[in-house]
Order: structure tokens, then C-alpha cells, then sequence
């Protein structure tokens, strides 16, 4: 593929939308396998939701 | 399962649990579709491969302002019905709204440099997409000022119902004012301007660039859940520690 005399902005464009779009995947995975260990590792000191005692019903808050 | 339903964040999350895969899967063979495309679609007569930058910055600037209007959306949502996943949904949109904003800033001074001649200038389209990302970071930057998440969502609906009036000034910004960016050539009365051998690639790059942003807000919905739960509990932990006073 020929990109002409401007094949460098058209890489350079290309190459950082890559790296915001793999930066905002790695962004949601980190976040989310943080969240997960910190809430295990709350439940091995034996904390737990009360829905979580209870069975789950209708929240009200995301909480 | 009614709609109503998705307000339990329990139900949220185990929705989102098991449609994420397939959404991720759906999203990456539309962005195989849509790289295919733009791989095989024609240079522009006058911008010759730029034209090829457009694929991703169109729809980038589309889903800048679509998410802005949907944490416009959620801050009703938080305001008027105190729907519980209403903040949820605008605290997880917004730093992806930034990313998208970004690229949409950085393709476009990349596209303009072979083109204008000038990486940036200071008229309405340009200087209004600053604006709404500098929007963008200031709602950031409030989420994580104010501490307890249901008084910051409260402020951050207030500030992006506000930050909406800044969604029509950038869409007609280019019929308002005189600017070196060009006037809306998909989005307007009269249909498409553009020929179907580029559009086709742009349309099939916007729905991959939009059912990635579906994927990627899903997931951190999920985590801004999770990220409440480990608040709640470790706000009841110290509550029962000795001396605590509860």
C-alpha cells in the first residue's frame, strides 16, 4: 500500500489509536482485577455484603 | 428480563458478566471488517491517503460528543429519577469520553498538518472540542475530588448538563462560523456527501469504534460497582474496629 508523501501523520495517527485503545483495555482489566482482590481479600477478614448474608434483593444503591 | 430489573447492580453485573465476551468478540471482527476496508478504499482526489486518517477520527469525534450526551442522559437520570446506576454509568463514560475526545483532537492536527498546512488553529470546531475534552477532565478530576461517590454525582450531573450546551455549538460550529474545518458531510440534510466507497469504511470503523466503547462502558460499570462494594465494606470494617466509637 502506497500512503504518499504524507504516509508519516498517516501512521503516526493510525499507531496512537492504538495505543489509546489498548491503553483503556488494559485500563478496564487492571481496574477491574484490583477491585476483585481487594474485595477477596475484605472477605477473608470477613466482611461481607448484608445482601450478600441475606440473598440478594433490589438495591437501592450501586453499593 | 425487564429493563427495570438493571437497576440491582447484582443484576447488572452478572448481565454484563455474561455479555462482555461476546461483545468483545463482535467488536474486534467489526474492527477486522472495518481495518479491511479502510486497507482497500480509495485515495481522496484532493487529500490523496489522508483521507485515511478520517476513518478514525470521525468516528473518535462522534463518540466524544455521543458520550457527553450520554452522561448528559445520566446526570437526569442521577438528578430527576435517582436511578441508582445513573451516576455508575456517568463516572465510568467519562474517562473513556476523554480517550475518544484525545484521538479525535490528535488525528485531526495530523490530518491537518499535510492539509491546512498547521497542526492547530484557533477557530470554533477546533477550539470547542478542546473545551468539551478540558469538560471532560474537569468531571474526572470531580469525581475523584469530592469522596463520598453520591454528593460528587450530584455535582458532576449539575456541571455536565451544563458542559451539553457545548454538543450544538461544536456540531454546527462549522456553519456558524467561519473555519478551516470542513462542514458536515455524513450528518446533514440531503444525506451523505461523501462517495460510497469511503463511507462504507467509515461507517463500518463508526460501529466498531462504538461497539468497543459499548464493550469498554459495560466493563467499567462493572468495576465502578466493584469499586463501591470495597468502599462500603471497608466503611463498615472500620466502623466495627475497637475504639471506633460505632
Amino acid at each position: 500500500m502506497n500512503l504518499g508523501p504524507h504516509a508519516t501523520f498517516i501512521i503516526a495517527a493510525y499507531a496512537i489509536a492504538a495505543l489509546v485503545v489498548i491503553g483503556l483495555i488494559l485500563w478496564v482489566e487492571i481496574d477491574n482485577r484490583m477491585q476483585r482482590q481487594q474485595l477477596a481479600k475484605l472477605k477473608e477478614q470477613g466482611m461481607t455484603r448484608r445482601s450478600a448474608k441475606s440473598g440478594e434483593k433490589p438495591a437501592e444503591s450501586a453499593a | 428480563m425487564a429493563l427495570i430489573d438493571l437497576a440491582n447492580p447484582t443484576r447488572f453485573l452478572n448481565l454484563a458478566h455474561r455479555m462482555l465476551p461476546w461483545l468483545a468478540e463482535i467488536t474486534a471482527a467489526v474492527f477486522a471488517i472495518g481495518l479491511y476496508l479502510t486497507y482497500g478504499a480509495p485515495d481522496d482526489y484532493q487529500q490523496g491517503a489522508t483521507v485515511k486518517i478520517m476513518f478514525i477520527h470521525v468516528p473518535s469525534a462522534w463518540l466524544g460528543m455521543f458520550c457527553w450526551g450520554l452522561m448528559s442522559l445520566a446526570a437526569l437520570g442521577t438528578l430527576v429519577w435517582r436511578h441508582p446506576l445513573a451516576d455508575v454509568a456517568a463516572k465510568a463514560a467519562a474517562p473513556i469520553g476523554a480517550a475518544f475526545t484525545f484521538l479525535c483532537l490528535v488525528t485531526g492536527s495530523l490530518w491537518g498538518r499535510p492539509m491546512w498546512g498547521t497542526y492547530w488553529v484557533w477557530d470554533a470546531r477546533l477550539t470547542s472540542v478542546l473545551i468539551l475534552f478540558l469538560m471532560y477532565l474537569g468531571v474526572i478530576a470531580l469525581w475523584r475530588t469530592v469522596e463520598d461517590p453520591s454528593r460528587a454525582a450530584r455535582a458532576v450531573a449539575i456541571l455536565t448538563l451544563v458542559g451539553a450546551i457545548n454538543l450544538p455549538i461544536i456540531k454546527w460550529s462549522v456553519d456558524w462560523w467561519n473555519t478551516l474545518h470542513q462542514p458536515a458531510s455524513v450528518l446533514k440534510l440531503g444525506g451523505p456527501s461523501i462517495y460510497p466507497t469511503i463511507l462504507i469504511p467509515l461507517l463500518v470503523m463508526a460501529l466498531a469504534f462504538t461497539l468497543l466503547f459499548v464493550t469498554l462502558h459495560i466493563a467499567a460499570m462493572g468495576n465502578e460497582i466493584l469499586r463501591r462494594r470495597v468502599r462500603s465494606l471497608m466503611l463498615m470494617q472500620a466502623q466495627s474496629a475497637p475504639g471506633s466509637g460505632a
